[in-house]
């Protein structure tokens, strides 16, 4: 193709994506036979942003992205940059960024190579795309290993060429697809540095598909949760951290300590739940309860022995010292394993009433079966 | 050594495990068996015998081999023949295999395909000589039509054995090409495709140089199967001319003039044909990236 181009490149001028201010998902479908992958994503991405799709396995965040990239077709719905559609345009004339989850790289080319692969596809002179390589590969901080082999590197350095590869193009849109989940856990959090970085040098919007709530926190301008092929919630990080909106969101958000019970009145702007046993908490109430069956929902970091008589009764299971504070498995009269912390050691087999802060009870109507 | 049975060390099963051998080796032993006495010995006592012809010094056999038009064209024919096919054969299954891939149901085409395997060289070769002779649905059907104004000579000469062949051929070729073309790694045209390659590009640029070693081995299996065709060449070719081919040499030297030591030598020569090409191919496959086909993990 470079033989044939004149001095104008070709594909350049032809890809969609040059420079965009919104990107739209507007009611986007997926199905796969009788399976609905996605229901119907509505989503509004804003230039400079980066979106983390958070969610467990199977809730459609993968194919989400593979439908934004041009890899899956959607079987509803439509994807617009501004107010161009993008959904019915091939994956080559997209002109996005992609990094995935197995790197992909091209086996049988040096990293120079791989990275320089979607400049020589658009058709740019031989010497800028030695130039722009070079620059990019300085970016990811692989200077000297360009002409090496993939099978060559280490996993975190062909996640480095990974990332090259796409953001050499210098696309308007990056998309990665769980980048980080091949990594050892000391190389993951050194790559999250690097990914929040390039993204801030490069000014682009980057997708991001992760299942680790830690991850999509520390990275993400906004959070956008799935659940079996639905939007859940989308929020700033603090804002999903503090309020889940759902039970199910505040389940993956880490909320790991659920305290079944019924809400029996609203005090101000809170409510009460009656947890069994003559014990009751106070809480925030969410997703619109105020009375009823219902869960309080705590993380373990926050629930811990109190005095008095609010707070749940419970006997300790195992305790264990983690250097500042003490992790405790607690089980309640009803069986119920409770995870809490205390500053304090408490002895094995010991009675205790579990407590949190008001503001970080969160109390949501029991799920319907 | 069993006064102080403390300083014996490993015993012989261990010292025998620790340079390779076990139990497990032992179960070589009737494959190696088989080998010398199926190939090794054949091979030597054939080589050996080419030497020792009827008439004349030890090199008489290949002097007449190289000296005979009769005998030498013989090396041509068969070339002219298995090259085009084996090639043919490449060709077609590479594109099939790229469908293949995609397909859901994939178990059934290839069942299909693989069927003339099943079949035979010689019931294929039957099969033709009906279906295009001059009674055949082919024949009556082209006629019929109009086509053709008498029937069609493919049997009885070169076409026929080339059809033959690319029958008999045509699934064995396509299964170890499927093989190499699933075995690349999905991704690795996603990844392609999003870097803006076109269709063509990322077959180029991504999965010729990735299938390139596996087609030059499944050209060399292909190309000698094909070599050494010998009943389709007698069954539905000209086995007197444009289809005498080198093992009909071989086989009227040994079964019509009694003459073994020649057999022998034409043999021989065929082998070192075979060899030519395949060291030619494999050669040429060196000089080819050869690493891993998927992405490689860290």
């Amino acid at each position: 193709m470079p033989a044939l181009g004149g001095p104008l490149p070709k594909r350049e001028t032809m890809t969609v994506a040059t420079r965009f201010e919104t990107l739209r998902l507007e009611g986007v479908k997926r199905d796969f036979g009788t399976f609905n992958a996605l229901r119907g994503l509505d989503l509004t991405i804003k230039r400079g942003e980066f979106i983390a799709l958070l969610g467990p396995s199977g809730c459609g965040k993968t194919t989400a992205l593979n439908c934004i990239a041009g890899l899956l077709d959607v079987t509803g719905g439509r994807i617009m940059l501004d107010d161009r559609r993008v959904d019915t345009i091939r994956t080559e004339d997209r002109g996005f960024g992609m990094v995935f989850q197995n790197y992909a790289l091209f086996p049988h080319m040096t990293v120079k190579r791989n990275v320089g692969f979607g400049l020589k596809m658009r058709g740019v002179p031989k010497a800028e795309i030695d130039r722009r390589v070079e620059a990019a590969i300085a970016t990811v901080r692989l200077q000297g290993q360009g002409d090496k082999l993939p099978g060559q590197l280490s996993g975190g350095q062909q996640q480095r060429v990974a990332i090259a590869r796409a953001i050499v193009i210098e696309p308007p849109l990056v998309l990665m697809d769980e980048p980080l989940s091949n990594l050892d856990a000391k190389l993951r959090l050194e790559m999250r540095g690097e990914i929040r970085r390039i993204h801030q040098s490069l000014g682009s919007t980057t997708i991001y598909v992760t299942h680790d709530q830690e991850e999509a926190l520390s990275l993400a301008d906004r959070i956008v949760v799935l659940r079996d092929g639905a939007i859940r919630q989308v929020g700033k990080p603090d804002e999903l951290y503090s309020s889940p909106a759902h039970l199910d969101v505040a389940d993956f958000m880490g909320y790991r300590n659920a305290v079944p019970g019924r809400v029996t009145g609203v005090e101000g702007d809170r409510v009460r739940i009656e947890v069994g046993d003559g014990a009751s908490l106070l809480g925030r109430p969410m997703d619109g309860i105020s009375s009823g069956p219902a869960v309080a929902m705590i993380r373990p970091d926050d629930l811990e022995p109190v005095a008095g008589e609010m707070g749940v009764p419970a006997t300790v299971d195992t305790i264990e010292y983690r250097g500042r504070e003490y992790h405790g498995l607690a089980r309640t009269a009803g069986g119920k394993e409770l995870i809490f912390r205390s500053s304090t050691p408490v002895a094995r087999g010991a009675e205790v009433r579990l407590g949190a802060d008001q503001d970080r009870v969160l109390v949501y109507p029991e799920p319907r079966p | 050594m069993s006064e102080t049975p403390l300083d014996t060390g490993p015993n012989l099963r261990q010292r025998l495990r620790a340079r390779g051998f076990d139990g497990v080796t032992m179960l070589v032993l009737p494959c190696v068996f088989a080998v010398i006495a199926l190939f090794v010995y054949p091979f030597l006592y054939g080589l050996w015998l080419s030497f020792q012809p009827k008439t004349g010094g030890h090199l008489a056999n290949y002097v007449k081999f190289f000296s005979d038009p009769f005998l030498y064209r013989t090396i041509q024919t068969t070339l002219i023949l298995s090259l085009p096919v084996t090639i043919l054969n490449l060709l077609l299954a590479v594109p099939i295999a790229f469908r293949v891939r995609l397909m859901k149901h994939q178990r059934i085409l290839t069942t299909i395909l693989v069927l003339p395997i099943t079949l035979g060289t010689v019931l294929v070769a039957e099969g033709m000589l009906f279906y295009f002779g001059p009674q055949g649905w082919f024949s009556r059907t082209m006629l019929a039509l109009g086509i053709l104004s008498q029937p069609p000579s493919i049997v009885h000469g070169y076409w026929g054995v080339f059809l033959s062949l690319l029958i008999t051929g045509f699934p064995f070729t396509f299964l170890l090409t499927l093989s190499y073309v699933t075995g690349i790694e999905p991704a690795l045209e996603q990844a392609a495709a999003t870097l803006g390659a076109s269709p063509t590009a990322r077959f180029r640029e991504i999965f010729l140089p990735l299938l390139l070693p596996g087609l030059a081995i499944t050209f060399c299996l292909s190309f000698v199967q094909a070599y050494s065709v010998l009943p389709s060449a007698i069954l539905v070719g000209d086995p007197a001319n444009t289809t005498r081919v080198i093992s009909i040499a071989a086989y009227q030297a040994a079964t019509e003039e009694y003459d073994y030591p020649l057999a022998s030598a034409i043999a021989m020569i065929m082998g070192a044909v075979q060899l030519v090409v395949v060291v030619l191919v494999l050669g040429a496959r060196s000089l080819l990236y050869r690493g891993p086909v998927a992405a490689a993990k860290g």
